[in-house]
């Protein structure tokens, strides 16, 4: 009864797409301002219909309804309720629903807003938003129908993942989908004014918080997939290059240098082509990471099962794809080449830079994630396209990319004059190469960890003179520090926002370079009353206790204490945990954080276990917490760059009357 | 749809004629670009989805090296092809597989009944350790020919969905039957007879 | 063939392993588990993808590290012991394609594409450039908003001076 309901909600909405589309394209033909206006209104009532949609199946979940085949594959009785909710994205079908809720919300708010200068463009952001919602709810429909009936009726469910029951694993997938389909609100409208041949910079400005929502979204759920991995997989690493991480990083670099070459047209209106095509690219390979992890072309740990999506994923992949570059190309000229540089260290070249590298790191990873496929076809031999690849790539690329986030601030629009520039750069470069002489006095001596740590330290000396210069400014002026300083954040959020992402993004990367190349390990078995030393750590093992858990878990859990230096820290628990019903063990690893490191150590499940001996795996992963941090502050940043303004709509006239009083006297 | 271009089209000079024919270039670039990676993603979609060689499909065709210590008509190799006009049973293993040791006596058993009949066992090692492997062999008295698969090579080509899996090939290298985890008597035996009269 | 050879290669190392063991006098140390792991990180395990070996809990990781284990103690190099996994598995259970014949093209693509782009980007900033000498104020449409502001004097402290006037201007 429920099923049925959820189902005709869902096939409702469906054909309201398709009426949307069709009813729209007529509109524009015949200029007909109604018909358009009655597709927008199919469009924006799919969103109550999804939600309807959604609700139904929550119930049937909390219901333990097992006649839905969903329900069965993905939830138990004795699940508690928080994850008999979440289950509602646990699996394929169900994540389909979630996408399409999360796409219909959007579409809905962002064809509800007041059209002003962009009314010419409804009718086509309209189709173009509807080609997305007929595709993704067709498929919840047709292919994936989270309603269907199960084949016989079970007494007990399969129950969630338990890999998937981490709380780090219940929020990354909404936040990745709130990210990916956050990116088709950008596209629509990009598109929109590309067939309207209406290119001027509107419907950037209509788009550009969107841009930055999704792409908040996106980074929040890529930093939390990585805490996940760190937390559950228990190999001591945070992101293995894996195709599934790849499919979410992918849009995630074509986005970030839109987000940079966004400036460059609204400052200098240029580059209109290039800024048109990293939004397309982007929303292109979020359509290309969904189908590679949905279909199993390049299967990997997480891919979902083998499924039937494979084909009609291809099919509007091959399809917006063709129509994006055809008209991209049919408007390439009207976009015009009002291309010019003063001057090849200005603000703009330095943007073009950062987008010529963030390019480069994105074919790379487009590369090696499709490899196998290619060695395939070629020689007939899959091939395996790891982290050894990447780093080794793209750690260079990403290196270059942190300078440039140092020195970029520093040119100024037309052009900077190369002493300055010099000058600008010389405190920093000497305060770096002090810190880098100050590490390699501390024994470290691996040079391409030095290299990469005064590349950090040189940006974000910089980049803390931003915040300091600003703030002199201000306090030149009169205002008290914390005054002049918080006033310079609520001023200029994007430009400060963007600084503390930078700070963010350095403070990660200082992260990284130190836990990738002097994290420590071992592996050993010890008897109870053993102990082991890595690096300043000692570890000793006293035993194992076997109990129950909640649901039908069974854990075993090691009593360890920790020492450093001969001094008691603390105990430590890692635990192996066996889901019974389905013989799915899982790992947690005891972990002792602090800021200098990570103490991390797993028991390895595949050796054997007894009371009084057992086999553990070490680790000392030394910064690791900077990157949490970084990633904390990363978050913070894009906020305050994303935080809607009361002001703003006023702030932008302002800057736009203001900006025609300086053209004048030309 | 053409509609009027609110954009003031920057005049490119006509005498730039170069330039023309760049553009017209990266248009090419930009479609070939586009459609090739669309049709390796397409390709490997198709290769994705074929389906596993299955019954009344043509048996994919091999070589292997045997074990040492293992034959087949006093050659140390052999391939499919060689065998055509005979029956095959094509087994694939693996040491550390579990289910594979509740055949491995069924599987020997029936080789030493049909041996003289026409009925070829091949006994394929999947991902498995050369000294486990023939220790396995050891341990289950196993005789025929019996080869480690050489970079998976066999096992992708039959597409495998693990071990133990075998496959009832006929004399006219049709593939007559698929049996995914371990083989009972009734079918090993009703399969072989049944190939045999064919 | 070559199969052939590496099996007598590596019996004849075992011999030569086991004749180590006999005389105590040139014992070697047990392999460690962390030695195995430093060889069995760069190999995926063929079973669950995306894991490599030395954390992958499976039967078949556990054979090959105890396979590892072996081949080091046989004094075979990590390298090897590579090269040996991929010719008896298949190239994929390597964590990177091999640096050899057509999977060069894997390492070389991505280095290529970006020192070409790099340099065909250079050349087109500079040409991006040269046009603006050429056509210099030509181009300047009042009625847009991309008309060059005159460039600023190339010493002026602008960012100072234009944090100091937006201060003006928000009071």
């Amino acid at each position: 009864m429920l099923a049925d309901l959820g189902f005709a909600a869902l096939l409702i909405a469906f054909f309201a797409s398709i009426y949307a589309a069709v009813v729209a394209f007529w509109g524009s033909r015949r200029s007909d301002e109604r018909l358009v206006e009655s597709a927008r209104n199919a469009l924006v009532v799919i969103f109550p219909l999804m939600l309807l949609a959604s609700a139904a199946l929550i119930t049937l979940l909390l219901q333990s309804d097992f006649s839905v085949a969903y329900v069965y594959e993905v939830s138990s009785t004795e699940m508690p309720t928080y994850l008999k909710v979440t289950a509602l994205w646990g699996g394929q079908a169900g994540g389909l629903l979630f996408w399409n809720l999360i796409l219909a919300a959007f579409t809905a708010a962002a064809m509800l807003r007041k059209w002003h200068d962009e009314r010419e463009l409804m009718p086509y952001a309209l189709i173009v938003a509807s080609f997305t919602q007929i595709f993704f709810l067709g498929l919840v429909t047709f292919y994936e129908n989270p309603f269907a009936r199960a084949d016989f009726v079970a007494l007990e469910g399969q129950g969630l993942n338990p890999l998937l029951r981490h709380p780090g694993m219940i929020i990354h997938p909404p936040m990745l989908y709130l990210g990916f389909t956050g990116f088709t609100v950008p596209y629509t409208f990009a598109m929109a004014a590309l067939i309207a041949g209406k290119l001027d910079i509107g419907w950037i400005r209509t788009t550009r918080r969107w841009t930055l929502v999704a792409w908040l979204f996106l980074s929040l759920g890529l930093i939390l997939g990585g805490r996940w991995a760190y937390d559950v997989l228990g190999w001591g690493g945070y992101w293995a290059w894996d195709p599934v991480e790849n499919a979410s990083l992918m849009p995630w670099l074509a986005g970030t240098a839109f987000l940079h070459s966004v400036m460059i047209q609204e400052k200098r209106n240029m580059f209109k082509v290039w800024t048109i095509v990293l939004v397309i690219l982007t929303y292109l390979l979020v359509i290309y990471g969904t189908f590679i992890v949905r279909s199993g072309v390049i299967s990997s740990v997480h891919a979902f099962a083998q499924s039937e999506v494979g084909q009609p994923f291809f099919i509007f992949l091959a399809l917006m794809t063709l129509f994006s570059v055809y008209w991209v190309l049919r408007r390439r000229d009207e976009l015009g080449s009002q291309n010019h540089l003063q001057s090849l260290t200005s603000r703009e070249a330095a943007f073009l830079l950062n987008n010529f590298v963030f390019m480069g790191i994105l074919f790379a990873t487009f590369w090696g994630t499709n490899y196998p496929i290619l060695s395939e076809l070629v020689v007939g031999e899959r091939v395996t396209v790891g982290p050894p690849f990447y780093n080794q790539v793209n750690g260079p690329l990403f290196l270059v990319l942190l300078l440039l986030m140092g020195v970029a601030p520093l040119t100024m629009w037309y052009r900077t004059s190369l002493q300055r520039l010099g000058r600008a750069i010389l405190g920093p470069a000497a305060a770096a190469l002090a810190f880098v002489v100050a590490l390699f006095a501390l024994g470290i001596d691996n040079w391409a960890a030095l290299v990469g740590m005064w590349v950090v330290a040189f940006s974000f000396v910089l980049t803390l003179l931003e915040f300091w210069k600003g703030t002199r400014a201000r306090v030149k002026r009169g205002e008290g520090p914390w005054q002049a300083f918080s006033r310079l954040m609520a001023r200029s959020r994007r430009r400060y926002g963007g600084y503390w992402i930078h700070l963010g993004v350095l403070i990660m990367a200082f992260g990284i370079i130190g836990s990738y190349f002097f994290q420590q390990e071992t592996q050993i078995r010890l008897n109870r009353g053993e102990s082991v030393t890595l690096g300043a750590y000692e570890m000793a093992f006293n035993g194992i206790r076997q109990y129950a858990g909640a649901d039908d878990l069974l854990i075993r859990e090691a009593n360890l204490a920790l020492y450093r230096d001969g001094e008691f820290l603390r105990e430590l628990g890692p635990r192996t945990e066996l889901y019974t019903r389905t013989g799915q063990p899982m790992t947690i690893p005891g972990v002792r954080s602090s800021i200098a490191d990570d103490f991390y150590v797993i028991m390895v499940n595949w050796e054997t276990v007894t009371n009084d001996a057992a086999t553990f795996r070490l680790y000392v992963n030394p910064l690791i917490n900077w990157v949490w941090l970084g990633g904390l502050i990363f978050i913070f940043g894009t906020l305050i760059a994303a935080w809607p303004e009361a002001a703003e709509a006023k702030a932008t006239t302002a800057t736009r009357t203001r900006r025609r009083t300086v053209v004048q006297p030309v | 749809m053409s509609k009027p271009v609110t954009v003031a089209k920057v005049e490119e000079g006509s005498a730039n004629g170069e330039q023309g024919s760049r553009w017209r270039w990266s248009t090419v670039l930009v479609w070939a670009g586009a459609l090739a990676v669309l049709a390796l993603l397409g390709w490997g979609l198709g290769n994705t989805d074929t389906p596993r060689p299955q019954a009344g499909a043509p048996a994919p065709a091999f070589e292997m090296e045997f074990f040492d210590g293992y034959e087949w008509q006093s050659a140390e190799s052999a391939s499919l092809e060689e065998m055509e006009g005979q029956v095959v049973v094509l087994n694939f293993w693996a040491s550390w597989c579990v289910e594979c040791r509740i055949e491995a006596d069924l599987l020997e058993s029936a080789w030493r009944e049909y041996r003289d009949d026409g009925v070829i066992f091949l006994g394929v090692a999947y991902l498995d350790v050369e000294q486990k492997s023939l220790d396995y062999l050891e341990e289950f008295n196993v005789t025929y020919p019996n080869a480690p698969d050489l970079g998976s090579v066999v096992a992708n080509r039959y597409q495998i969905t693990g071990v133990p899996e075998t496959f009832f090939i006929g004399k006219d290298g049709q593939i007559a039957d698929v049996v995914i985890g371990p083989v009972d008597s009734t079918r090993l035996h009703t399969q072989i007879s049944r190939l045999l009269t064919e | 063939m070559n199969q052939r050879n590496e099996k007598l290669t590596i019996v004849l190392l075992l011999l030569l392993a086991l004749l180590c063991l006999a005389i105590p006098a040139v014992a070697q140390e047990p392999v460690t588990d962390d030695e195995v792991n430093e060889v069995a990180r760069d190999l995926y395990c063929p079973t669950c993808e995306n894991r490599s070996v030395d954390v992958c809990p499976t039967d078949v990781c556990a054979d090959w590290r105890e396979d590892i284990r072996q081949q080091l103690a046989a004094g075979r190099s990590e390298s090897e012991i590579h090269a040996y996994f991929a010719e008896r598995y298949g190239n994929s259970v390597l964590a990177a394609p091999p640096r050899e014949g057509i999977n060069w093209l894997a390492w070389i693509v991505p280095i290529v594409v970006v020192v070409v782009g790099a340099l065909l980007f250079g050349r087109y900033l500079k040409g991006l450039r040269a046009e603006e000498a050429t056509e210099d104020d030509d181009t300047i449409d009042v009625a847009q908003s991309t008309a060059p502001v005159p460039p600023p004097a190339a010493d002026e402290d602008d960012y100072i001076s234009r944090v100091e006037k937006e201060v003006r201007e928000g009071e």
